[in-house]
């Protein structure tokens, strides 16, 4: 088994198919759409495969030390400018294969007008703890 | 209340239930309420024969739940074929569990979770954490697991090779969470050792051995990766390394070579060298043409171009590399090391960064890294 990051973005990511802001959907595909996440959470609990999985808020920063006894810097107004994490999932799956099949799923929940958004998620395998036998 | 002993008893209790035809979820169902019962009861009122006290309480159990559904008749002819009371031999029944929880409809990872759960006795909370997922994740996987086999006839007998890839598979997740998954997995392989006589599981063993006696001395103490050779000899645990070379012995003796034992030959010989220089690293090469006979497998021949490398040179060891699809994983890192003691050191610096961008864990992406930066701030 390997574990695996499976990140949403709000922005940084190649646009989504069916791209419509979420604001302007209906409050019915919104449900819809929040229900197929947590439907495919649970469903991934069934089969032994979830991990952990969270949404964030929009209003990320950069920050940085700015030198002894300063406060740090953050990146002031211009977070339109970078990448945003929408959310993650782990799971920990069999193969790559399944987790790209997983991925491919997860891409499908529904947007407006019903249908598949198919956004672009990013994959990344988690570096495994050492195992016992490295020599 | 004795844990270890607890732990030990759950698996035969568990596989008497099995043979006598309970389902192996329900009967794992009725020892779970057996071994409550045990907690509550034992401490004030020992019980004289506590494994044939745990399948008495486990068989009511299991009749008890069978009896109210669909399953009236099925536990009327149970009851007809049910054996006189008492105690029996476990050894076999335990063996039988083992074939059951690595049997071939499981995944690798449910067969692992099966096993430790099954055999090991572990609570599903202990296998959870040593697997860094959460206990619900875990708990639907043995049970999914559960009901994969809960069709399988238990009289079969099952394919060792399984069950070893799976004690194997327990063995290399190592240490994590309050189970060390490393001493489990020899624990259960000496059990399997001592209920079937066959070289392989011998050499499984002595292979583990082996390994663990090594184990305080591979990493530093902030968790840094110590190569082999750079091993502080004096923290192997030599207990360990001559019970390991005891048994591979025995088992080399009757003349049926498999890859546990040839793999265990090799780290014999490393364990049995005082000092790095001093490995026979000529007679290593010979087991991993053995090996490489027995297993067709490109990692072993890449493990064996180290070997050739140490053994006739760099520039060997380097020819037997480039025979190799270098997208083998740790290639490149082998490729680094036989560079620098060949003295290309700009060429090894190069190649100790690009394995570090592809080390699958993160001690070993910093050790390379570490080797990368060591050659390049050299004066």
């Amino acid at each position: 088994m390997a574990k695996y990051l499976l990140l949403k973005h709000y922005r940084g990511a190649p646009a989504s198919v069916n791209d419509v802001p979420m604001d302007q959907w209906s409050p019915e595909e919104v449900s819809a759409h929040v229900q197929y996440m947590r439907d495919f959470a649970d469903r991934l609990e069934g089969t032994g495969e979830f991990v952990d999985g969270q949404a964030l808020a929009p209003e990320g920063a950069w920050v940085r030390y700015d030198g002894e006894g300063r406060p740090p810097v953050t990146d002031g107004p211009f977070a339109e400018t970078k990448d945003l994490i929408a959310g993650w999932m782990v799971i920990d799956v069999d193969s790559y294969e399944r987790a790209v099949e997983l991925a491919g799923e997860l891409s499908a929940a529904p947007g407006a007008g019903g249908k598949p958004i198919h956004e672009w998620l990013e994959v990344r395998p988690f570096l495994a703890a050492t195992p016992t036998i490295t020599e | 209340m004795d844990e270890a002993l607890i732990r030990s008893l759950t698996p035969s209790v568990l596989a008497i239930l099995v043979r006598r035809g309970a389902d192996f979820a329900a009967a794992e169902d009725a020892v779970q309420d057996a071994l409550v019962e045990a907690v509550r009861g034992w401490p004030s009122d020992p019980p004289r024969d506590p494994k044939g006290w745990l399948v008495t309480v486990a068989w009511r159990r299991f009749l008890d739940a069978t009896r109210a559904d669909a399953a009236r008749r099925r536990r009327e002819d149970l009851l007809d074929e049910e054996p006189a009371p008492g105690s029996a031999p476990s050894v076999d029944d335990t063996l039988q569990l083992y074939f059951l929880c690595a049997h071939p409809s499981l995944t690798p990872s449910s067969a692992v979770a099966l096993t430790l759960r099954a055999v090991g006795g572990l609570t599903t909370r202990q296998i959870a954490q040593a697997y860094l997922v959460p206990e619900a994740t875990m708990a639907q996987r043995i049970s999914r697991a559960k009901r994969t086999v809960s069709g399988v006839r238990f009289d079969q007998p099952g394919d060792v090779a399984t069950v070893l890839r799976v004690l194997y598979l327990v063995f290399n997740e190592g240490y994590s969470g309050d189970v060390d998954l490393a001493a489990e997995a020899i624990r259960l392989t000496r059990q399997l050792a001592a209920a079937i006589d066959h070289p392989e599981v011998a050499g499984l063993l002595a292979l583990m051995l082996l390994h663990h006696a090594r184990r305080a001395a591979r990493t530093a103490p902030d968790g840094s990766l110590v190569p082999l050779a750079e091993q502080d000899r004096g923290l192997w645990d030599t207990e360990s390394i001559a019970e390991g070379v005891e048994i591979l012995q025995a088992a080399l003796a009757r003349d049926r070579l498999g890859e546990f034992q040839a793999q265990a030959a090799i780290a014999a010989l490393h364990a049995d060298a005082p000092t790095a220089e001093e490995t026979d690293w000529v007679q290593i090469v010979e087991w991993y043409d053995e090996l490489a006979r027995l297993t067709e497998s490109p990692i072993v021949r890449l493990n064996r171009a180290v070997a050739v490398g140490e053994a006739d040179g760099p520039r060997a060891g380097l020819a037997e590399l480039a025979a190799l699809d270098a997208s083998l994983p740790r290639h490149t890192a082998v490729a680094a090391y036989l560079h620098e003691r060949d003295g290309d050191l700009t060429t090894a610096a190069r190649l100790y960064a690009e394995a570090a961008r592809k080390a699958p864990n993160i001690a070993e992406r910093d050790h390379l890294t570490r080797q990368a930066a060591r050659l390049n701030s050299r004066g």
